[in-house]
């Protein structure tokens, strides 16, 4: 057991230094009064958290934080303090004692839980035993999924991701219900105009080099997602990050001729639509809902042809295939254009609110 | 020592949610607040993926055991631990808590977004963003429904 032990220490170390700059990172957050501060301090929370998470195994996890906490939300929190304020009132010292109480009593009562808890990477713990276990198990034979995070996500578990999706789309449905969608765009939002002029010149190269590239890397997320870490979650958040750099950098008018936010919160609804169109299917063919393997009937299956996913030997899952493929493709769907949709609804209201026609 | 070592990780991410809770409650500003709110469902996300570590495991996609990265990852565990708790000699950290932390990061902040977008119309029907002066101004004018034109 000492290789185990040797090993594990490595990690250990890593492990709590990386804690250690998060708790800092936390701390430095509370401080500031300068909202900027604050929300470039938790991009790079997230970004260490990222890291974090990949030592934790977890590449998944850390590919979606990165994408999500150090782009999006970055993204959505500074378009929120550019309609608002930049800084927030001071607090007074007295003030602070009562959320300090609180707080430390609630984390004392949350150790004192936490001690009782199985041991730091212990395999046998009743997390780590069971359903985990058994889904390690089953999913490659099952799926044909070597992505077992992707198999249970889009298989297993894939009523649960249709939840999240929809989730997702409502609280899009809830921005633009509290911003609009952006179309009439306010001509004096700060956004209109993008980086124009000579010294944004270095600015406009490199986005119209990077955009292309960012979409690219996007579908490769999206259509490598059983093999390895990604799937739609994740590469929607870039292909919507794609079209906010196009924005930033060009400005919001040019980029809304080139994606209409009608055209954005259509393929948002699209998004559900095919993601539970696809269970519909399962249930007309004979079987559960989200049931893949009533995805095709027996005489559409017989008509694949065996080579079609290279290697004509090996066993192919098609309706579980197929349907991780479509499942994913309307969550690539919602994903994106729910993040443009809120992009827009924030980045096209002037400050003062909406344009008074 | 080895005890405090087994549950230190349980215990920073207690302390990174005592952050995040004291800035919801001691931040009067609702933008604050609302990151304040991201830290604390960070740290439950943590919280999620350090119970899902196992020792010695990589991570949950599926390798060949006699390949090179399978045999190097086998080198450095004991043989009979990877009987034990390994699947087909490679030994895999827990993928369900890593799936609905994934789903729960992406819904976090587009309700976050959602949050924000009040704030701004807040901000719009109000002209500050300060929780105490708004309660303020709607000790005011009681009638009002703080709605904007």
């Amino acid at each position: 057991m000492s290789g185990a032990i040797s090993f594990l220490d490595a990690n250990l170390a890593i492990d709590l230094a990386l804690l250690a700059m998060l708790v800092v990172l936390a701390a430095a957050i509370a401080m500031t009064r300068k909202l900027l501060a604050a929300i470039l301090l938790m991009g790079v929370y997230s970004l260490v958290s990222a890291v974090w998470l990949v030592v934790m195994d977890a590449p998944d996890v850390a590919f979606t934080e990165a994408v999500v906490g150090a782009g999006v939300s970055t993204i959505v929190l500074l378009g929120a303090i550019l309609l608002t304020r930049a800084e927030a009132e001071k607090t007074g010292w007295g003030r602070l004692i009562a959320p300090a109480l609180i707080a430390v009593a609630t984390g004392a009562l949350l150790v004192y839980a936490a001690l009782d808890l199985p041991s730091f990477g212990d395999p046998t713990s009743p997390a780590n035993a069971y359903v985990g276990r058994t889904y390690l198990e089953v999913a490659s034979r099952d799926t044909g999924a070597a992505n077992v995070v992707t198999a249970v996500l889009a298989s297993y578990r894939g009523f649960d991701t249709l939840g999240e999706t929809t989730v997702i789309f409502a609280a899009g449905v809830g921005v633009a219900l509290a911003l609009g969608f952006g179309e009439r765009a306010a001509p004096a939002s700060r956004l209109m105009a993008g980086a124009t002029g000579d010294h944004n010149v270095v600015l406009r190269v490199a986005a119209k080099l990077l955009i292309p590239i960012i979409a690219l890397f996007a579908f490769y997320v999206q259509f490598h997602g059983d093999l390895g870490p990604g799937g739609g979650f994740q590469a929607g958040v870039i292909l919507a990050v794609a079209v906010i750099l196009h924005a930033l950098v060009f400005g919001l008018r040019e980029t809304m001729t080139a994606v209409k936010p009608s055209f954005a919160r259509g393929v948002a609804a699209l998004g559900v639509l095919l993601y539970s169109g696809i269970g519909v299917v399962c249930i007309v063919n004979g079987g559960g809902f989200l049931d893949y393997g009533h995805l095709f009937t027996a005489e559409i299956e017989a008509q694949i042809p065996p080579g079609l996913l290279g290697d004509p030997g090996a066993t192919h899952h098609w309706g579980q295939h197929f349907g991780i493929f479509f499942i994913e493709l309307g969550v690539l769907f919602t994903v994106a254009a729910t993040m443009v949709t809120i992009f827009y609804g924030f980045a096209g209201r002037s400050p003062g609110g909406e344009a008074k026609l | 020592m080895s005890f405090l070592l087994d549950h230190l990780n349980y215990v920073a991410v207690v302390v990174l949610m005592m952050g995040g809770l004291f800035i919801v409650f001691s931040s009067g500003n609702l933008i604050k607040r609302m990151v304040g709110l991201a830290i604390f469902q960070t740290s439950t996300g943590l919280f999620y993926i350090s119970l899902a570590k196992v020792s010695g495991g990589t991570a949950p996609i599926m390798i060949n055991a006699a390949s090179k990265e399978g045999q190097a990852l086998a080198a450095e565990l004991d043989l009979a631990y990877v009987a034990a708790h390994g699947l087909d000699g490679v030994v895999y950290s827990n993928p369900l808590p890593h799936v609905l932390i994934l789903t729960a990061i992406v819904v976090g902040v587009s309700t976050l977004a959602v949050g924000l977008a009040i704030a701004v119309r807040l901000r719009e029907a109000y002209g500050t963003l300060e929780a105490d002066e708004i309660a303020a101004l709607d000790r005011e004018t009681p009638k009002s429904t703080g709605a904007g034109p």
